[in-house]
Order: structure tokens, then sequence, then C-alpha cells
């Protein structure tokens, strides 16, 4: 892109890219890295959104939608997703149901809580002892091409699959 | 909606039983309603009812047949939806009441099942008995319209305003400990298939 042209940022590549996709459901707790994509979702009419207490039931309520013919995908961090791994695990995998998770990746590259940091270290095991599809986007170039992939992969194949927003992507500044 | 509500509690709710109420709620679903039936006897009563396409029939994610009902809800708000679940599931997921609460989908209703125990693992109390009163709590979460069944007529009265007038509802019953007229087929493609298929929209 040119210089004078302004540069989507991550934010608007997926929101795009979402719209590309029908998903219109987003469930969502707050994280930090997610507060400007969850501000723009939350201005835009194309998209419901509903803010649950916990993440299982954000994974639950996108699970529920899409057996009824709405799309979704729930938004969390790291800490976020070492809760979901039973609804996963009972639910999401075995009925064969694409929940998509967007998961900001938080304990790694600059963390300054241990705490976070372990955590963080128990998402790729979970990821693949439940043979789900993920994959970390490091750079702004691999979003749309990511999201898209990840999107219409998991709705194609009935598979649940997590899009892990590295530091990398949301910390770096270019 | 009448104001006359009996002041039912707890302690003045007549026990019920579970395969007879699920049997009265499903007589009553005369418009391809959803119905989502929690893990534990929940869902077995639920099966043993009839296995309705339009039910789905949960074998984990203990605690979620509310969530999963909420989206079915907001995903076809012209269809009424029931979730389905035991007291041991509902106290694992308390949020999830406030969230019903602040989604307010008019077509929704909770219905617990209230034997104070964790039948299926053998029946171990929950904290029902030691005083948490569901209902008192759906209150406490913004859900205007919680109540106790006093009795199994007073059930069914509930269930038909819950069909006929704006929700979100909750509907509790105090139920005995008999088990459950049947046993689920644990096939989950299959449920979901059935299921998806039975709601679709515009079939
Ligand atoms: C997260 C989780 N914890 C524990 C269990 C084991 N478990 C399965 S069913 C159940 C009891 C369910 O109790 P309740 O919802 O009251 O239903 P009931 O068995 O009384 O019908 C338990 C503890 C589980 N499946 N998942």
């Amino acid at each position: 892109m040119s210089n004078n042209t302004q540069r989507e940022t991550w934010e608007e590549i997926v929101i795009r890219v979402l719209k590309k996709n029908k998903v219109s459901l987003v469930t969502y707790v707050p994280d930090n890295v997610l507060a400007q994509l969850i501000k723009l979702i939350e201005a835009d009419p194309y998209f419901t959104v509903i803010a649950p207490a916990r993440e299982e039931e954000a994974v639950g309520i996108v699970a529920g939608a899409y057996m009824a013919g709405k799309r979704g995908i729930a938004l969390m961090q790291t800490s976020g997703f070492a809760t979901v791994v039973n609804v996963l695990a009972s639910l999401a995998c075995p009925y064969q149901i694409p929940v998509v998770a967007m998961v900001s990746e938080r304990g790694t590259l600059g963390e300054f809580q241990l705490g976070q940091s372990i955590v963080c270290r128990t998402m790729r095991p979970v990821l693949t002892s439940l043979g789900m599809e993920h994959f970390a986007i490091q750079d702004h170039d691999q979003v749309e091409f990511v999201v898209d992939g990840m999107l219409s992969q998991a709705f194609t194949t009935q598979a649940p699959a997590t899009i892990i927003l590295s530091p990398l992507l949301t910390k770096r500044k270019v | 909606m009448s104001n006359s509500e009996p002041d039912v509690t707890r302690e003045s709710a007549t026990v019920l039983n579970r395969t007879d109420l699920t049997r009265r709620l499903v007589a009553r679903l005369k418009s391809e309603e959803a119905v989502i039936g929690g893990i534990g006897f929940t869902n077995f009563d639920l099966w043993a009812s009839g296995q309705r396409p339009q039910n789905f029939y949960m074998l984990g994610s203990m605690g979620l047949a509310t969530s999963i009902a909420l989206g079915v809800a907001v995903a076809q708000p012209q269809r009424k939806v029931f979730a389905l679940d035991g007291d041991g599931s509902a106290l694992m997921q308390l949020g999830s009441f406030a969230t019903v609460a602040a989604v307010a989908p008019k077509n929704l209703a909770v219905v617990i099942w209230d034997n104070g125990a964790y039948h299926i693992t053998g029946a171990q109390e929950t904290l029902t008995v030691k005083g948490a009163d569901l209902v008192a709590i759906a209150k406490g979460a913004g859900l205007k319209q919680a109540y106790w069944a006093a009795d199994a007529g007073h059930f069914e009265t509930l269930v038909q305003r819950a069909l006929i007038n704006d929700g979100p509802w909750l509907i509790a019953a105090k139920i005995d400990k008999e088990r459950p007229a049947g046993v689920t087929e644990r096939d989950p493609v299959k449920i979901r298939l059935n299921f998806m298929n039975a709601i679709a929209p515009g079939s």
C-alpha cells in the first residue's frame, strides 16, 4: 500500500472478514488487547454482541446460535481460554460444532506476571490434544488470509478452531 | 399478566417428579419449540418424553444448558426456546442467569429441576439443600419472572405463561429422587444433526 493511503488496522480487517464469512454474533469476555476490536464491533449494527459472565458461556452461546443458523465467534484472553477446555472437549468437538474462538495471547514476549505466562503455556498443548485447528497471527499481512481461512475451514468442516492473536501482531510497533 | 402469582418458596413448593413434569411440559409444545436438555438425568427424561427432533441433549458441558438455549433464542427470535437443567448444573453457571437477564430474550424460558442432589453421580447433596434458593438467585440476577412451581398444575400454568407471554422466564420445580424413565442415546453428531434439521430456518 502506498504511504498516503490510510492502512486498515488489524481490527478493521477482522471485522471485514467476519462479515465476509457471515459471522454476525460476537460473544466476549474483555481483554485489553481486544478493547478496540470490541469497541468497533459494539458500534457496528451488523453484529449481535453478548458479553456474558464467563468464557464458557461465550462458547455455549455461540454453539447454540450456530445450531440455530447464526454464525458466531467468541473473543477472549489466554486465561479465558484456559477455562473453556471442558466445553470445547465435551460440546464443540464431539458434536462437531464449529465454534471459533479468537484469543489474544498474553503471557509471552514481555509478560510481567508469572501466572499469566504459565496459563499461556497450557493453551497450545490443549489445542493440540483436542486436535483443534489453531494458528497464531504474528503479522499484519497475515490477518486477512488467516482469519478468512480459519473461519471458512471451521464452517465447511464443522470443526471448532482457535485464532490466536500474537503480541507480534497486537503489541509490536511497526 | 397476572399479579396474583402465589408466593411459593423452595420450602413450601410441593415435591414433584421430573419424568411427570417433563412430559407435561412436552405435551404443551405445539409450535416446534426448541428444548435444550442439560447433563445429568435432565436429558434422560427429555429423551424418554418422546424424542422430539427439536430437542438437544447435552452429554457434557455441565452448566451450559441455559447458555446454549440463549444462543438458539438469539439466533431465532420467533421460536420459543426452553433450557431444562438440574440444580447442580445451574449452580455451576449462575452468571448465565445474569447474562440472560441482560440480553432479555423474549422467547427463552429456563426450567430448573431441583432435587437437591447431583443425582446421576451418586445423589450427593447440592448447595440448594443448604439454603441456596435458585429462584431468589435468579431474581437477584435480574430475572424478574422467576417462580417456584407450587404443584404440578401450577407448573403447567407457568409453562403456559412462558409459551404465551414474553420472557425471559425461570421456572423452578422441587423434585424427588426417582430415577429417569430412559437413557439418552449417546451419539453427539446425530443429536446435533437431528436438532439442526428440525430447527433449520425456513424448515
Ligand atoms: C464440569 C463437570 N463437573 C462434574 C461433572 C460430573 N457430573 C456429571 S453430571 C453431574 C451431576 C449433575 O447434577 P444435576 O445438574 O443436579 O442433575 P441430576 O444428576 O440431579 O439430574 C456431575 C457432577 C461433569 N460432567 N462436568
